[in-house]
Order: structure tokens, then C-alpha cells, then sequence
């Protein structure tokens, strides 16, 4: 069965997406992210005055959270690269749906 | 009257229930008469009296009230058959898919059910996101369901054929669900079943979305108007109410006699469509219901929607009181932060002054100047709260009456201060503070600096002023607003506000080397820019004392100022890299003193960031520029003006040997052309990568026409007198560019539509002169004329074409980027930046982590950095020479 599909030309462009497996952690347009300890977190936290949930969001499902490894209810850092600051610093929530 | 101050904390919105209606109503409206014979309107219609009282001393019945105090009173209509309420036909349909068509529960089962309901408890309150995204999953997973899991009835697939009709498709075919029968099925559904749909049952149960009773408007909200022929013309609301009021009353006698079913359905489709069209007029699908003269009616929905309804024309956006309009035009005269304002209009707009004791005498001689002479007052404000109107008043008995703690309505005078608007408001400087100027006249008066935040010429422009009333807004205005505030803009960090036009070429032929000024010359073009003060050494001293232009513009120099920078007209031939030039066109000041380069665009020009003016204003701060606005500038006006500055049709001609290079130079153009079309032809034309055969052709012709261009440019340039009126516009940037000065004096070129040659008109031409297919220069919109030598005819249409295109670009521009800009004020309207630089909503969540991500502010930075180092570097250290 699945010898039969693979000879069939639309399905072999999807097999051939299956097989490129990219580390998307590499890819020039993904800024550097990291996962924030849980005393790191609550320091950020601190300074910036806020509620976790008032960061902006990240979702679990995000390609990224999933390849970095956080979990709902983390916080996330990234280091962007800014045409204004050369690099800035943001932080996101990483919330569960 | 004495109102009791609340504060709304928040606002709840739910639906009415039949029983709440006829709460609300003081009385069923049961006929669609408005009025007897006599014309007094009748009981249990729809101008019954006990709606609210309207006309003048009329007491209210319900109430008590006037006409001015009575807020007004619902009525009700007893709908005989129930309808849909259009507004809520997706919310049923939703409803009727989730529920049971026999015992009313939603179709999941009851531990599903249960598990929802704790799940919706616990996210209300604090994710109300979250529990409106898991109210939507509830809906879709119930309806899949197609047995129900309570009762074990089968459930059928509800069509919704909007706005109003549903059906049931039953295995016997397609049923239309009434009304009466969709309402009994809402009924069933249980308040918990309810709530997980997404109704708060306490305050809109699924049911009350079908109407059983309509609530009438009291007549304050439909108001008749009369007309001067006597005649009553009646709201649209009104007839829209009378149209159901009479289907309603028809359907009643049908179903009291017994009438074949059929006429029943027919009838309460009718009152099915009234009913809708009332609430909204301009439904998918569905015919516009009409005045007697064809004009579409304005349903509830209609007044609420859009520009000009309720919500943006009268709750968000009024019109306001101490607010002028009028026709502006120049004065070179004023300061940059005044205003020229008529008499006539000094004389309406007021502002509340309290009288003091040192201020009476002031005030007592605007009283007794009255409403009639300028400077004068309107109205006298006693300690008690009276408004005395000067008009009427015994002016003299009132002027002797004044006391202090009494309020004056003074005329607008010198020295006040206002808002001035030009619309489009598109960035901040569209509305700026002014101090007035009362002036004679019947426009407004502004100085043609402030021209460009504004953007505003005198061809007609209107613009809008404003008198702020408070201490507090008065305050704000002349500590934030006024002009002078603004020269530096927040869009790119430089000055937005400088010299335009006449500004420009005066302040170039002052500063030319050739400029010499006598005695006479220097002091009325000083006296005109206010300068006080000793003249400095004359350049020249025998056989005249001669002074230079830069010696005067030096004179309002600090005497700390350093710059140096390339002038705009250092190009071409003209390039200066730095004070070892010929040319004069490298700026270079010292010590306050202009030594080198004349002023043009680039020095003194608005929206030149960076420039001499720029570094002025940063450095000496806006006070002082405003002098140098003030001053300065008006030396360079008053130097044209004596010297002269015209254009003539000379300007632009070209001296024979110079046409003959031109036509040489385009006539091998047009054989290259025709080359290339032969290559084409033949097939031997090379593609350029990614584009095809085709476009390649259309490239290479495009660019050997705009070669061509280039070397016409040189030639041209090269003719003429670089001391042409039209060439030192063009040079300094005053007007107009090196192109335009081409296509006056050498040919027009390329007349283009959407980027492509013109070859759209004919079959396989532009125009029936040409054969079909020719691809040459001429056929496809190259002009070879000049506006000098004029056009042909068959050139001007193709220029008529590509004009037509940029008329067409502003339009659609204008509108596109006006609602862009409507989108992004909404979206971004209440963000701020905290004392901790970063950006956030109202409710603290962050939007940046640094404002801008570097935490700049672009009006204080320089162009858009926050720090430009070789500047610092210079003001320390200084240079040779």
C-alpha cells in the first residue's frame, strides 16, 4: 500500500517534505530563543512590573517553544536582532493552547 | 438644574424579554393612524401623547414634564404572530444546530455537558478569551451530533437561509420552521445548556431573540418635522412602525375570521419582512424597502452605522461651540506662532475672563464696547449664574455694576490663544497652537513657513480654529502645542517646519558671491528682518562700501556656531567636496559667520534633516529659532523682493546649436530603437533572465529611451546660463527639477500608463495614425517635442494619457492610505510609553520592552539616531582653518 502511493507524483512531493528535515533553531530568520528559570522568570517578572499573562503570548504549538522545550506557563527570552538597537531583548509567555 | 454625578464602572448588554417590554411600554399601539380629522394625534397610535411629550408647553402625561425636561416613554406592539429578530438570526441558527428539535438539551451527553460547565465557571472570570474560544467548541461539537443523547431522538441538518428563514431537512424533504415553532424549541433549552451556548439566561434566554412584542420608540426618537408648507412629514421610523402596526392588525382579523392558511403565511411574511427592515434596511437578499418617492428608508441599524451614524458622526466625532472656519491665505508678516484673524470672527468666539481687581477697568470698557465693537464682550456672568446678554442689556448699568468674582465673555484679542487645523490631521503638527492677531480682512492669516506641517498652499485651503476655554487647556496649548514646539518633527527627526519656494531662491541669490549690497540696500533689507544692532565692516570698502549677503546673514548667527556641509546645488558641474572650491556651493560657517556656500534647499529648506537649520534649532533651542524664522527668513523674502525673481518662456530656449545636438542625439535613439525591434524581429534579441522575449523588448527600448535622456540632460544643462530663473529654481530646489527643465526645453520623452508604454487604444495600436503592430518609439508615447516647441497633436493625447494616470494614483492613494491610517490609530490609539520606557495598553500588558527598541525619541534624536557623533566630535574640537 504505501509502495503504491509513493509512485503517485502528488504524493511523492509530500514524502519529499517529510524527508527534508530542517533544525529550524538554524534558519537565518528564527532569532536565538531560551527557556527562562523558573528564579530567572520570577526576577524579569519582578522588574518589568507586570503579570505573567500581561507579556505577550507565545503558544505551545509554536514550532519553535516545542523545539526549545518549554512548557506552558514559562517564560521565554529572544534575543532579536533591531535595526533601531542592533539587538533588543523580548520576553514571552508561553500560554496552552 | 442640579444633576447628580455618577461614574459608569461598566456596561452590561443583554436582551429584552417579552415581559420586560411591556414593563417598559405606558401603552399598546394598536392602530397605524397617526392623527383625526382634527388633527390631534389619536390614542393607541404611533404619535400617541403618552409617548413623551414634544412640542413646546406641552405636559408630558406620563410624566409631568415639558417638552425640555421629558425623556420620553416606550410603547408597545402585541405581535399577533411571533418574527424574527434579523440582528439575532445567526445566534438562533447557532442554537437550533446545538440543541435537541425535541427535548432541548444540548446534543452532548450530560458528563460532557458537566465537565464544559466547570470548565466555563472557572475561565469566565479570568481568561474571558479562553471561555468565549471554548464556547465555540461546544457549539461545533454538538452540531455533529445526530441522535440526541438524552431523548434518542434523531436530529436533522438546520439550514439558515438568510436573513430570516430556516429549514429542517427532514428525510421527507426541505420544511420551513416558523417562528412560533423555532421560539417553542428555544423555550426548551435549559439555563445551564443555555449558558454553555454562550446566553447569560438571566439576561438573554435563546427565546427572547424571537420577537412576541415589539418595543415603539418614544416620539423623541422619531420626531416629525414640519414643513413650511404646513404639511407634517413623519419620520422614517415612524412609517416604518405604521407599515407593522397594519400588517400586524390585518394578520389579527385574519386569524379571528378563520382566513385559509395560505393568506395567514402570506401575512405573517409581511410582517416577517417590516419587522426586519425596521431594525435593518439594508439586508442581503432582500428588497430595500422604499419611501413613496423611492428614497430607501433608514432602519434602527442605519442610524447607528458608518461615518455619519450615531457612533462616529455624533458620540465620537461633534461639532463644537468656539470654533472658526474660513479661507487662509499668506502673510509674511506674522511670527511664526500668530494668526491672522478676522475682525468679524474676533467678535464671535469669546473667551470667560473673571474679573478681578486688577482687570475691571479692562473689563468695564469691553462692556461698554458691547457685542457690536471690537475689542468688546458678548456676555457679563453674575456671582449667581445669570448670563447677561450684552445685546439686550443696559451696558453702561452693567459696566458700573462689575465687581470682581463676575465673569466677562470677552472678544478674542491680540495675544489669546488658539488652535489652528488644517485637515487631513495626519500627523500631530496638523493642529498647532497660535497667538492671535486680530487683523482686518476675511481670512485667516498664517506665515508661509508653518505651510509645510500643515501642508497647506492658498489656493482656496480652508482651516479651523479653536478656543480653548479652561485654564488647564490654555495652559497646554501654549506649553506644548504652540508652534514653536513643533519645528522639529517626531516623524523624522528634523525640521519639519523652513523656507519654501521664494524662501529658497531669496536666501541662494543673497549668499551668492555676485551679491553686493549697498548702504541703503543693507539697511532696509535688515530693517525688514527687525535687526537691531552695529553693522558690521563692509567687504568692500572704496570705491563704495559694499557689504556681502553672508555678512548679513551672519549677523543672526550665535557667534558659537560651527558648520559645515555640502550645499543642494553642489551637483554636477557645480560639486563642491569642500571649502577648496571654486564653485562656492560647500557650506562652511565659523564662529557664528557664514565664510563659504551659498544657503539653499539644504540650509534653510523644510523636511531637510541634518541641514544647518536642524543643528540650529537642537543647539540654541526653539525660542531662538523661532527668531531666526522670524528674522532671517523674512531678509531673504525681502532681498527678492527687491532684486526681482520672474520666469520667462526665454528660460527655457535653446539656442540653436544646442536643438541641433538634441535632435541628433535623438534621432540615433530612435534608430537604436528600431534596431532593437529589428533584432526582435529577426529572433536574435537576447531574453534578460526571468522575464520573456516580450518584456525583454520592452526593457531594452525603455532604457535606451531614458540613456537618451541622460545625454539630452548633460547637452542642455551644459546651455544654459546657470544664473536662468528657471535653472537656479531647478539648482537650489526652490522649484521644479533638472527633469522638468528637459522636458520644457528638449523633448517631453516617455509618456507612461502603469509602468508599461502606452499600447493600449486600437487593435494592436494607441491611435489609428500608427500601423498595426508598430512597435517604435513614436507609436508606443515617447514625445519628441518640447513644451517650448509644443506638442503635436497625436503626442498630446499620449500625454494626456499618462496624466490621466497620476490624477487617477492621487485619488486612489488619497482614500487607501486614509483608511490605513483609521486602522492604525484604532489599533494604536490608548498605547504609552511608561516611566520605565516600556510600551504598554491601558491594562499594563507590554507591547514593547523599549520604546522604538532602543528607547529614542525620534523628535529629540537626530534623524533617528539618538546621538550624531562626527556633530559632537566637531562642536568639541572644531577644525583647520
Amino acid at each position: 500500500m504505501a509502495s503504491k502511493r509513493r509512485s503517485k507524483s502528488s504524493a511523492k512531493a509530500k514524502n519529499v517534505r517529510r524527508k527534508v528535515k530542517i533544525n529550524i533553531l538554524e534558519h537565518e530568520l528564527v532569532p536565538k530563543h531560551e527557556v527562562l528559570a523558573p528564579e530567572e522568570a520570577a526576577k524579569v517578572i519582578k522588574e518589568l512590573g507586570v503579570r505573567p499573562e500581561q507579556l505577550p503570548w507565545i503558544r505551545a504549538s509554536d514550532p519553535i517553544v516545542r523545539e526549545i522545550g518549554a512548557k506552558p506557563g514559562d517564560i521565554v527570552r529572544i534575543y532579536r536582532k533591531s535595526p533601531t538597537a542592533g539587538e533588543s531583548v523580548a520576553y514571552r509567555y508561553v500560554v496552552g493552547y | 438644574m442640579p444633576v447628580e454625578e455618577k461614574i459608569i464602572k461598566e456596561i452590561e448588554f443583554g436582551i429584552l424579554s417579552p415581559d420586560e417590554i411591556r414593563r417598559l411600554s405606558v401603552t399598546a399601539i394598536v392602530t397605524s393612524d397617526l392623527y383625526d380629522e382634527d388633527g390631534r394625534p389619536i390614542h393607541g397610535g404611533l404619535m400617541d401623547p403618552r409617548l413623551g411629550a414634544i412640542a413646546p408647553g406641552q405636559v408630558c402625561p406620563t410624566c409631568g414634564n415639558d417638552a425640555r425636561t421629558c425623556p420620553g416613554h416606550f410603547g408597545h406592539i402585541e405581535l399577533v404572530r411571533p418574527v424574527i429578530h434579523v440582528g439575532f438570526a445567526k445566534y438562533i441558527h447557532e442554537a437550533l444546530r446545538a440543541t435537541c428539535r425535541r427535548c432541548g438539551r444540548l446534543l452532548l451527553n450530560d458528563r460532557i455537558i458537566k465537565r464544559y460547565a466547570i470548565l466555563y465557571e472557572r475561565l469566565k472570570e479570568r481568561w474571558p478569551l479562553l471561555a468565549r474560544m471554548l464556547i465555540a467548541v461546544v457549539r461545533k461539537r454538538a452540531a455533529e451530533v445526530t441522535t440526541c443523547p438524552h431523548c434518542g431522538e434523531r436530529q436533522y441538518k438546520i439550514v439558515f437561509d438568510k436573513p430570516y428563514t430556516f429549514y429542517e431537512e427532514r428525510p421527507e424533504g426541505r420544511i420551513q420552521l416558523t417562528p412560533l415553532e423555532i421560539r417553542s424549541r428555544l423555550e426548551r433549552i435549559p439555563d445551564g445548556d443555555a449558558a454553555l451556548l454562550g446566553f447569560d439566561p438571566k439576561k438573554a434566554r435563546p427565546e427572547w431573540t424571537i420577537l412576541t412584542v415589539l418595543p415603539v420608540p418614544p416620539s423623541q426618537v422619531r420626531p416629525s418635522i414640519v414643513l413650511e408648507t404646513g404639511i407634517r412629514a413623519e419620520d422614517d421610523l415612524t412609517h416604518k412602525l405604521a407599515d407593522i402596526v397594519r400588517v400586524n392588525e390585518r394578520l389579527r382579523e385574519l386569524l379571528d375570521s378563520g382566513a385559509p392558511q395560505q393568506l395567514i403565511d402570506e401575512h405573517w411574511l409581511l410582517l416577517q419582512y417590516h419587522v426586519a427592515t425596521y431594525i435593518d434596511n439594508e439586508l442581503p437578499r432582500i428588497p430595500v424597502a422604499r419611501h413613496r418617492g423611492g428614497r430607501p428608508l433608514k432602519g434602527l441599524a442605519q442610524r447607528l452605522k458608518g461615518k455619519e451614524g450615531r457612533i462616529r458622526g455624533n458620540l465620537s466625532g461633534k461639532r463644537v461651540d468656539y470654533s472658526a472656519r474660513t479661507v487662509i491665505s499668506p502673510d509674511p508678516n506674522l511670527s511664526i506662532n500668530e494668526v491672522g484673524v478676522p475682525e468679524e470672527i474676533a467678535k464671535v468666539l469669546t473667551v470667560r475672563v473673571p474679573v478681578t481687581s486688577w482687570n475691571i477697568e479692562e473689563m468695564r470698557r469691553y462692556i461698554l464696547n458691547g457685542p457690536g465693537k471690537w475689542p468688546g464682550a458678548n456676555y457679563v456672568i453674575t456671582p449667581d449664574g445669570r448670563k447677561i446678554d450684552l445685546r439686550y442689556a443696559d451696558r453702561k448699568k452693567i459696566a458700573e455694576a462689575l465687581a470682581p468674582g463676575w465673569y466677562v465673555e470677552r472678544h478674542l484679542k491680540d495675544g489669546d490663544i488658539v488652535l489652528f487645523n488644517r485637515q487631513p490631521s495626519l500627523h500631530r503638527m496638523s493642529i498647532m497652537a497660535h497667538i492671535v492677531r486680530v487683523l482686518p480682512g476675511r481670512t485667516f492669516r498664517l506665515n508661509l513657513l508653518v505651510c509645510p506641517p500643515y501642508n497647506a498652499d492658498f489656493d482656496g485651503d480652508e482651516m479651523n480654529l479653536h478656543v480653548p476655554r479652561t485654564e488647564e487647556a490654555l495652559a497646554e496649548a501654549r506649553e506644548l502645542m504652540l508652534v514653536h514646539y513643533h519645528i522639529l518633527s517626531p516623524r523624522y527627526g528634523g525640521p519639519i517646519i523652513g523656507g519654501v519656494q521664494d524662501y529658497v531662491s531669496g536666501a541662494y541669490l543673497l549668499t551668492i558671491k555676485a551679491t553686493l549690497l549697498s548702504l541703503e540696500d543693507v539697511t532696509d533689507v535688515l530693517s525688514a528682518a527687525g535687526y537691531r544692532g552695529e553693522l558690521p565692516e563692509p567687504a568692500i570698502i572704496s570705491p563704495k562700501r559694499m557689504w556681502t549677503g553672508k555678512q548679513l546673514v551672519s549677523l543672526f548667527l550665535p557667534k558659537d556656531f560651527n558648520f559645515r556641509g555640502k550645499a543642494r546645488v553642489s551637483a554636477g558641474i557645480f560639486s563642491c567636496e569642500d571649502e577648496w572650491c571654486w564653485n562656492d556651493s560647500y557650506v562652511l560657517i565659523k564662529n557664528g559667520i557664514l565664510l563659504f556656500g551659498v544657503l539653499d534647499k539644504k540650509a534653510v529648506g523644510a523636511e531637510q534633516p541634518e541641514n544647518m537649520m536642524h543643528w540650529l534649532i537642537k543647539e540654541y533651542g526653539s525660542d531662538y529659532a523661532r527668531e531666526i524664522y522670524d528674522k532671517m527668513f523674512k531678509m531673504f523674502i525681502r532681498y527678492i523682493e527687491k532684486r526681482g525673481f520672474t520666469m520667462t518662456v526665454d528660460d527655457v530656449a535653446l539656442p540653436h546649436e544646442a536643438k541641433e545636438k538634441v535632435r541628433v542625439l535623438l534621432q540615433e535613439a530612435e534608430k537604436k530603437v528600431y534596431e532593437i525591434i529589428e533584432m526582435y524581429r529577426q529572433g536574435k534579441l537576447e531574453a534578460v533572465p526571468g522575464r520573456s522575449l516580450e518584456e525583454s523588448l520592452e526593457l531594452r527600448i525603455l532604457d535606451a529611451l531614458s540613456e537618451v535622456r541622460k545625454h539630452v540632460e548633460d547637452v542642455v544643462l551644459n546651455y544654459l546660463d546657470p544664473f536662468n530663473n528657471v535653472f537656479i529654481m531647478a539648482r537650489t530646489g526652490a522649484r521644479g527639477n533638472e527633469l522638468n527643465i528637459i522636458q520644457m526645453a528638449a523633448f517631453l520623452g516617455q509618456q507612461s500608463v502603469r509602468g508599461e508604454r502606452i499600447h493600449r487604444g486600437y487593435r494592436d495600436r494607441y491611435l489609428p495614425h500608427f500601423r498595426p503592430g508598430d512597435l517604435g518609439a513614436a507609436a508606443r508615447g515617447f514625445v519628441y517635442s518640447s513644451f517650448y516647441d509644443g506638442l503635436s497633436p497625436i503626442e498630446v493625447f499620449f500625454h494626456s494619457a499618462g496624466g490621466r494616470e497620476g490624477l487617477v494614483d492621487t485619488a486612489v492613494r488619497t482614500s487607501q492610505s486614509g483608511y490605513m491610517q483609521r486602522r492604525l490609530i484604532n489599533a494604536l490609539q490608548d498605547l504609552r510609553v511608561e516611566y520605565d520606557g516600556t510600551v504598554r495598553t491601558p491594562y499594563g500588558e507590554i507591547i514593547q520592552y523599549r520604546y522604538g527598541e532602543d528607547g529614542v525619541d525620534p523628535m529629540k534624536s537626530a534623524h533617528g539616531k539618538s546621538v550624531n557623533v562626527d556633530r559632537q566630535i566637531e562642536r568639541v574640537i572644531g577644525w583647520r582653518i
